[in-house]
């Protein structure tokens, strides 16, 4: 069986500073993969990179299509780059409005992907809009409102709905929970933890917080000054970290 | 009985007799003459042969006369022109260094090799109206030159030699040609550059000013502003050598801007470029500070997001002549789509009456 | 001091201008009118494609229809019989002026009849008429892309076309139809091409979108963005919508007051103070024919 996901010495730098050193990792159908670290750790450097929105200096990126097997995405020409962004490829930005089009409706939001690949009724792309919203508990009398009147969550389930209405197979998500306030987050982590459940999603998920990782991710990897560090199965790594870094993050979580 | 409206050719024809009227005023005043214009009005030609792409003081003047003063529509005479004249080939590129400097000035050194040099300025004017000016008098008497103003090495050569300024990136290609290939984005320094050169002077000014107000800032030192006559030279093909086709007034202006290092370069000043027909001043400087915001991908800054640094936006809305073409159109009738428009809305309107009344 | 009649053609003391020994036939010299045609050939071969150009200078405004004017020069032969027409009219201040140029510069036949013309220029309208395939329909054309009010970006409208990403223009359709229950798009209403390029028509009402598939050739100039586009005869053009929400070439619900004719495009002329109107033909040739009785 193949990994859904290789990622192979995955490296980047910005002049002498150095953004993500060598990261490879391989991800399997239905797992969820958590980058944990803190700022300036390199882990939106190297999910920007996976996800394509940043060119590496070196490594490859292999997803297993459906099509033709293991491809290198970073060698992928850019209409196949497109076509897989919009089809089995989701990706979850921290701050919703860079996922989403603020100035069109969360109906048309929710739409746009499959009018991108060709839905061509207007009832049918109406009804499969209102039925996400209705998943990711967004009041479906909401459908014509523009997200501005959104609240943050509500933006954040929105952008959500119009990443998963496709169907993709490997989603990428930057600091989900971020900016939102935690009985928010609680609600939003359960979600995101039913939806890939049952859609057998894999992930790879970003954040500084352990919380998400301990309720969303089956592995982690922690990441400091560009480098992984330490990396294992979540509860492994959370209940007996090694790396006297990850102990020190592990140890600094508040206990309320 | 309604019958459909006819005579916009006689309409036309008057419109142009009575703009003839015009555009003489009263005619017991004297006529102007294109010299007068050229000689006496001489920053106006300049801009509109700046603007216009085409050095010709005469023509300029000419067109001026004929745009009754309107400097937009006189760029739009001179660039029509332009279009319909043969080209016999290309000139070498102008040695700038070579200029015979009415005008040079340096604000980064106090003191430099060839001097400071005020030339004919405005600079230093009280800005009072001179109400001598209402009545002609004898002409001025500007002061005597003690000796013909030589060649003036560029003061950048001096920061060059130190290694403290970037190279000024020596180019083998040949630029495309502006007026002859479309506009391509995004577009090489040359061909901004062209489109700077002949862009219109108040929307260049006000992007360039918007970087010293922080839009993009880029800490522009006038490295140096020399204003003079430089000669234009072509190659000749059946003859084997160069000769010099004649003169041309250029004013150049060469920034120095915040210094930038790269992974394996030490800082170094960046350079901003503005050259432009006549004594153009103003242009001139704002084109090289419009450059120098422009030029931020390639020097590895952040994308700021402001105006001047946004190629697509300053390089399609710099040229008065499309702009005043596209503005100026929505005059001409669009009876037929907003007939289209008046039909639908009020197709949606009555749509919407119904349901109301459904409901009720 | 220089003597103008011996340096500028025209000038005072020089011979009458001649438009023949001074301007080249139709404007345009030859290399321009070659650039021209080869981009013109391209559109030919990419239906709906924008084909870039480099725009010369010319007489008359960019946004005034230069673009087609340039079009016009670079397919005039001087055997062509030449109409010119905005808003449907022979006789709107711009196609008169439009058709003296090429009358001036070209020296053609005019007309404004369209079965005698060959070569056709027009602005907002296609001629009732339909077209043969011995004419060539040349439109003028002010913005031609049709994602530009969507996405401001040229390079990224470049990028859509170049990879079939047409998803925002549905969307704003979707939108459309959420806010007023109906696509609000009137003129300029977009198409797909032969299956391939999203075009815009330029803003001909969307009553004559239908008109698209025809004989003849048409041809599309824009000269201030600098783009020609072009659909062979008989393309495959269709107009975008839903399944359940057809496209409509929808027009006024009236007949027109001169000729009678249920089946033309209309303006509608207000009459008096009290908001009293009437409806005409806006393809003026159309009806005065059918008034003259002399319809083909």
């Amino acid at each position: 069986m193949t990994p859904l996901l290789s990622v192979q010495g995955l490296s980047k730098s910005y002049g002498r500073h150095v953004g993500c050193l060598d990261v490879s990792f391989d991800l399997w159908p239905g797992e969820v993969m958590g980058i944990v670290g803190e700022s300036g750790s390199g882990k939106s450097t190297l999910l920007n990179c996976m996800a394509g929105h940043l060119a590496p200096d070196a490594g490859r990126v292999m997803f297993d299509t459906r099509a033709e097997g293991p491809v290198d995405t970073l060698r992928l020409s850019e209409p196949a780059r497109r076509m897989l962004t919009r089809t089995d490829w989701a990706f979850v930005h921290q701050h919703a409005r860079d996922g989403l089009r603020m100035g069109v409706s969360a109906g048309g939001n929710v739409g746009e992907r499959l009018m991108a690949v060709g839905a061509r009724n207007y009832a049918g792309i109406r009804a499969s809009a209102v039925d996400w919203l209705d998943r990711v508990e967004i009041d479906a009398g909401r459908v014509d409102d523009r997200p501005g009147t959104f609240s943050g969550g509500m933006q954040q389930r929105l952008q959500i709905a119009r990443n998963l209405v496709t169907g993709p197979r490997l989603i990428f998500m930057d600091e989900p929970t971020g900016g939102l306030d935690v009985s928010v987050q609680a609600r939003l982590l359960d979600l995101m933890r039913g939806l890939v459940r049952r859609m057998g999603l894999s992930a790879v998920i970003v954040t500084h917080d352990l919380a998400v990782v301990r309720l969303l991710a089956d592995r982690l990897m922690v990441m400091k000054d560009g480098r992984v560090v330490e990396s294992g199965l979540t509860d492994q790594v959370l209940d007996d970290p090694q790396h006297g870094y990850t102990q020190l993050l592990v140890s600094s979580v508040l206990q309320v | 009985m309604y019958v459909a409206v006819k005579g916009g050719e006689r309409a036309i024809d008057n419109a142009h007799a009575w703009l003839g009227e015009e555009r003489r005023g009263d005619p017991g005043i004297a006529e102007l003459g294109v010299p007068q214009i050229r000689e006496q009005l001489a920053l106006s030609v300049h801009r509109v042969m700046a603007e216009g792409s085409l050095y010709d003081p005469d023509l300029a003047a000419l067109a001026i006369k004929q745009a009754r003063g309107d400097l937009i529509e006189a760029v739009f005479l001179i660039r029509a022109y332009r279009t319909t004249l043969p080209r016999f080939g290309a000139s070498r590129p102008v040695e700038t260094a070579q200029m015979a400097c009415d005008r040079r000035i340096s604000a980064t050194f106090k003191d430099l090799p060839g001097g400071q040099i005020l030339g004919p300025t405005f600079d230093y004017t009280h800005r009072l109206l001179d109400f001598a000016l209402l009545a002609e008098g004898e002409a001025p008497v500007g002061p005597s030159k003690a000796t013909e103003p030589g060649p003036v090495p560029h003061v950048m050569e001096y920061l060059d030699r130190e290694g403290l300024i970037e190279q000024a990136p020596l180019v083998e290609t040949t630029p495309p040609d502006l007026t002859r290939t479309p506009m391509a984005l995004p577009a090489e320094r040359a061909l901004r550059l062209q489109a700077l050169a002949r862009a219109d002077e108040g929307f260049i000014l006000g992007l360039a000013y918007s970087t010293q107000r922080g839009y993009g800032r880029t800490h522009a030192f006038v490295g140096e502003l020399r204003i003079g006559m430089v000669s234009v030279e072509m190659d000749i093909p059946e003859l084997g050598f160069a000769i010099t086709i004649g003169e041309v007034r250029l004013t150049e202006c060469e920034t120095v801007n915040q210094f930038t290092g790269s992974k394996t370069e030490p800082p170094q000043f960046t350079r901003g470029y503005g050259l432009v027909f006549g004594q153009s001043e103003r242009k001139a400087i704002a084109m090289s500070l419009v450059d120098r915001a422009l030029r931020w991908k390639e020097l590895g800054e952040d994308d700021a997001g402001v105006p001047a640094q946004d190629a697509e936006f300053v390089l399609m809305h710099a040229d008065n002549v499309q702009a005043t073409g596209f503005l100026e159109h929505i005059k001409l009738p669009h009876y037929v789509d907003f007939q289209s428009e008046l039909e639908l809305i009020r197709k949606l309107r009555r749509a919407a009456q119904a349901e109301t009344e459904a409901l009720l | 001091m220089t003597s103008f009649g011996q340096k500028y053609p025209g000038g005072p003391g020089a011979e009458p201008l001649d438009i023949g020994t001074h301007y080249n036939f139709a404007y345009l010299d030859e290399q321009t009118k070659r650039m021209i045609r080869r981009a013109i050939l391209k559109g030919l071969a990419v239906p709906g494609y924008q084909v870039p150009f480099a725009s010369r200078e010319m007489p008359m405004p960019y946004g005034w229809g230069t673009g087609g004017v340039q079009v016009t020069a670079a397919v005039l032969v001087p055997e062509d019989v030449l109409k010119v027409i905005d808003q449907g009219a022979d006789d709107t201040t711009n196609a008169v002026s439009i058709r003296k140029f090429f009358e001036r510069t070209a020296g053609v036949a005019v007309t404004g009849r369209t079965q005698d013309a060959t070569v056709i220029q027009t602005r907002h309208r296609i001629p009732e008429t339909p077209l043969t395939a011995d004419q060539i329909l040349v439109y003028q054309v002010p913005i031609p892309e049709p994602l530009r009010f969507l996405e401001p970006s040229e390079t990224e409208t470049r990028r859509m076309h170049a990879l079939q990403d047409y998803g925002l223009m549905h969307v704003k359709l979707y939108e459309d139809i959420a806010r007023h229950g109906a696509i609000a798009t009137s003129y300029a209403y977009p198409v797909m091409v032969a299956g391939r390029y999203v075009m815009d028509p330029s803003p001909i009402p969307k009553f004559d979108n239908p008109k698209l598939e025809m004989d003849a050739i048409q041809l599309f100039g824009a000269g201030r963005e600098q783009r020609i586009y072009a659909l062979p005869p008989h393309t495959r053009v269709v107009s975008l919508d839903f399944e359940d929400y057809p496209f409509e070439p929808s027009k006024a619900d009236h007949a027109c007051a001169l000729c009678a004719a249920t089946g033309s495009y209309l303006d509608e002329i207000i009459t008096d103070d009290a908001g009293g109107r009437m409806f005409v033909c806006s393809d003026t040739d159309f009806c005065q024919s059918r008034l003259s009785g002399a319809t083909p």
